[in-house]
């Protein structure tokens, strides 16, 4: 998709005056959290689990290419074939050369951020083939030519009102009259849809949560069950997966499950994990002839060794962005690519570039929820801090943000002159404040106080009182 | 040069500015063939019957119907019940798996027993499983000749069956079972890990269940 993170801010102004949008989002920032919580307090090993997970993780990583080497034999030896993709544009034709060969018309597709990020949809459909989602959030936002708010939750964005909406207007077949006022009943109208869908597609696409080196397998974590049938009905099977999903072991995995579905939906364990080993075997009833995995790089083999190499172990539960005051706010179309929220912030930069995804490390508040929550232990604002540094460093940032910090850097750099300069300045705040103590407005600040008073300051300075403090304690001390 | 080159050789460059590569090869040689177990909670590590009572615990939490019954000659019996008690017609999919082959169907005078992968029109799928989680409550289930993938998604009602041995204390034991069974590093096309029925939170994160797998699943569980 289109990459329009520089305009967070206009979004990010739009999101908050959006209505429907805000509606949307005061119940998803209540559920998923709550949610999380209490199956985290359910299980006592929970923050032992987090550095078990994120110690496998970063033994992979160390080791990725050895592993992915080790993966590729095993997808061969049963029958697999691995496709390398450097770019995106490399994994599109090999999508793209794969339903070709394989004659197809129509693609099913299960859940896959993957292929969010190389936009395989619009490419497929310029090239002739179909691409039918059956995720039903990822089916919603098709219908509205949207792309996910949500890493987990497609349509998170979204007021039932506003599905039904558009379930008449595309699915004319059925009965005007109909009631789709419920949750439920929108629900059984999409599976009533794409049930057929299932069986007529010629290839079926999943991502997958883990590639196993061990075994050569792949893996999805669901809980619709639209992965299976779209991977299990069609002739051929494509997984499209980046290369930091290898795991060494099925018991990396394991250790691995264990916290993915408790911090992205506050299940022990999601409705389907599916293991995929190949393609169908001699005599099996069903499956299908051909299984290809399509292995992306997209960036991501820059990161190791950097400072953004922690990023690796995400494994995209959503945590991050179901804890963001931030993401709570504007919701994830304002973020402007295909990964929102904190671990939007730390890795669309790295795939797409700081000059093009500059504001989202500032779109933080820096109350460290999402570090704190994150299942792999991964320093989202550590690295949000490293990106405003290259940002800076770059020239990057308004000419008026960049006089403000050097201006605050010249005194921060001279303590003397730092400390004469604010004891002048908080007095004088101060007293401006009059009896009221808060600001209502004032120069050079009307992007605050446009919608928040600005609390006065006290009389003192910090520095100063504490001196004081200091001077009282030790007379205490003495007496 | 191939984006399998290009993409090896950069994790390469990135890898060898630590470590020198033999010591990394034999890490990773070592980890494949020792595939040591992690962290194991505590809460799935009981015996016998109560390991039994937490898989059924575990699995009616997140909405499947469990049944127990003595012997594997009672599970027709408890499969038309389940069909009656659903007002649904007397048919059931199942695969050509040995242990399911062995009950005694015929006793069902009514019910219509349809072998081989499932169909659209099918609405009652039965499986038997290969082994069960008792910490999550969770049923695997490997595909094979006689195990059709599309019974376990295809109808709108799961019946699976499970004997009572097979039920593990975690995932890791189910994992070493699989090994024995199919050969170390090697793996059933398809193995269904099955934690209740479909559902979706899709629409304003209302959890629904029946999304696009079966609507219901049940369990039974023979002691034997």
């Amino acid at each position: 998709m289109e990459i329009q993170s520089p305009q967070f801010r206009e979004k990010a102004r739009k999101a908050i005056a959006d209505e429907q949008l805000q509606r949307a989002m005061g119940k998803a920032k209540i559920g998923f959290v709550g949610k999380r919580k209490k199956a985290v307090d359910a299980l006592p090993e929970f923050e032992d689990l987090r550095s078990s997970a994120r110690a496998i993780k970063d033994h992979t990583l160390e080791h990725l290419d050895l592993y992915l080497e080790a993966y590729e034999r095993k997808v061969i030896a049963s029958g697999g074939q691995v496709h390398w993709a450097e770019t995106a544009e490399d994994a599109r034709q090999a999508v793209l050369g794969i339903c070709r060969a394989a004659g197809a018309r129509t693609v099913t597709k299960g859940k896959s951020m993957i292929t969010e990020e190389i936009a395989l949809n619009d490419f497929l459909e310029k090239e002739g083939v179909r691409p039918v989602e059956t995720d039903l959030g990822e089916y919603i936002i098709q219908l509205r030519g949207e792309h996910p708010s949500h890493i987990i939750g497609p349509a998170l964005h979204l007021n039932k009102e506003q599905v039904e909406e558009d379930f008449r207007r595309v699915h004319t077949e059925l009965p005007a009259g109909r009631d789709l006022s419920q949750p439920e009943s929108l629900l059984g109208e999409a599976r009533h849809i794409l049930r057929p869908q299932y069986f007529q597609a010629d290839v079926g696409i999943t991502g997958a949560n883990f590639l196993v080196a061990e075994t050569g397998t792949s893996i999805i974590v669901t809980n619709e069950g639209n992965g299976d049938l779209t991977q299990t009905l069609p002739r051929v099977h494509i997984v499209v997966a980046s290369i930091e999903k290898v795991v060494p072991t099925l018991e990396d995995a394991s250790q691995i499950l264990r916290v993915l579905a408790r911090s992205a939906t506050g299940q022990d364990m999601s409705v389907y994990t599916t293991l995929s080993t190949g393609p169908r075997r001699p005599g099996d009833p069903d499956g299908p002839d051909e299984y290809h995995v399509i292995l992306l790089d997209n960036g991501r083999s820059s990161m190791l060794g950097t400072e953004f190499h922690e990023m690796l172990r995400c494994i995209r539960c959503g945590a991050c962005m179901n804890h963001c005051p931030v993401y709570h706010a504007v919701g994830g179309h304002a973020y402007g690519w295909v990964y929102p929220g904190p671990m939007g912030s730390v890795l669309t930069p790295s795939l797409v570039g700081v000059d093009k995804a500059g504001h989202l490390p500032n779109a933080s508040t820096f109350c460290g929820r999402c570090e704190s929550v994150c299942p792999m232990q991964i320093p989202l604002p550590r690295m949000m801090r490293h990106w405003r540094e290259r940002e800076f460093e770059r020239g990057l940032n308004p000419a008026t943000q960049r006089f403000g910090l050097g201006f605050w850097a010249f005194f921060a750099r001279r303590p003397g002159l730092y400390r004469l300069a604010t004891s002048m300045a908080i007095p004088a705040l101060s007293g401006l404040a009059g009896r009221e103590r808060w600001f209502r407005s004032l120069p050079f600040a009307g992007g605050w106080t446009r919608h928040r008073d600005l609390p006065a300051p006290e009389s003192r300075t910090f520095m100063q009182q504490w001196r004081d403090r200091e001077a009282l304690k030790q007379r205490g001390k003495m007496a | 040069m191939s984006g399998r080159e290009a993409i090896l050789g950069k994790l390469r460059a990135a890898a060898s500015v630590s470590t020198d590569d033999g010591a990394r090869r034999e890490a990773v040689e070592k980890r494949l063939a020792k595939t040591p177990r992690g962290l194991i909670p505590a809460r799935g590590q009981v015996e016998g019957k109560e390991r039994i009572a937490l898989f059924c615990r575990m699995a009616e939490a997140v909405t499947a119907t469990v049944e127990r019954v003595k012997t594997a000659d009672d599970v027709p019996k408890s499969v038309t019940h389940y069909l009656r008690s659903k007002n649904l017609a007397p048919s059931v999919r199942m695969g050509d798996d040995r242990r399911l082959k062995r009950m005694d169907w015929a006793s069902q005078k009514s019910l219509e027993v349809k072998r081989g992968r499932a169909e659209p029109e099918d609405e009652v799928g039965v499986s038997h499983a290969f082994a069960a989680v008792a910490e999550t409550g969770t049923v695997a289930l490997p595909s094979g000749k006689d195990n059709p993938t599309t019974v376990n998604f295809v109808p709108d009602h799961h019946i699976i069956v499970i004997d009572a041995k097979d039920i593990a204390g975690d995932l890791e034991t189910v994992i070493s079972r699989l090994r024995r069974k199919y050969g170390r590093g090697d793996m059933p096309r398809l193995l269904n890990l099955i934690t209740g029925p479909s559902r979706s939170g899709d629409i304003e994160q209302t959890m629904l269940l029946g999304a696009h797998g079966p609507r219901a699943l049940h369990l039974i569980v023979v002691d034997g």
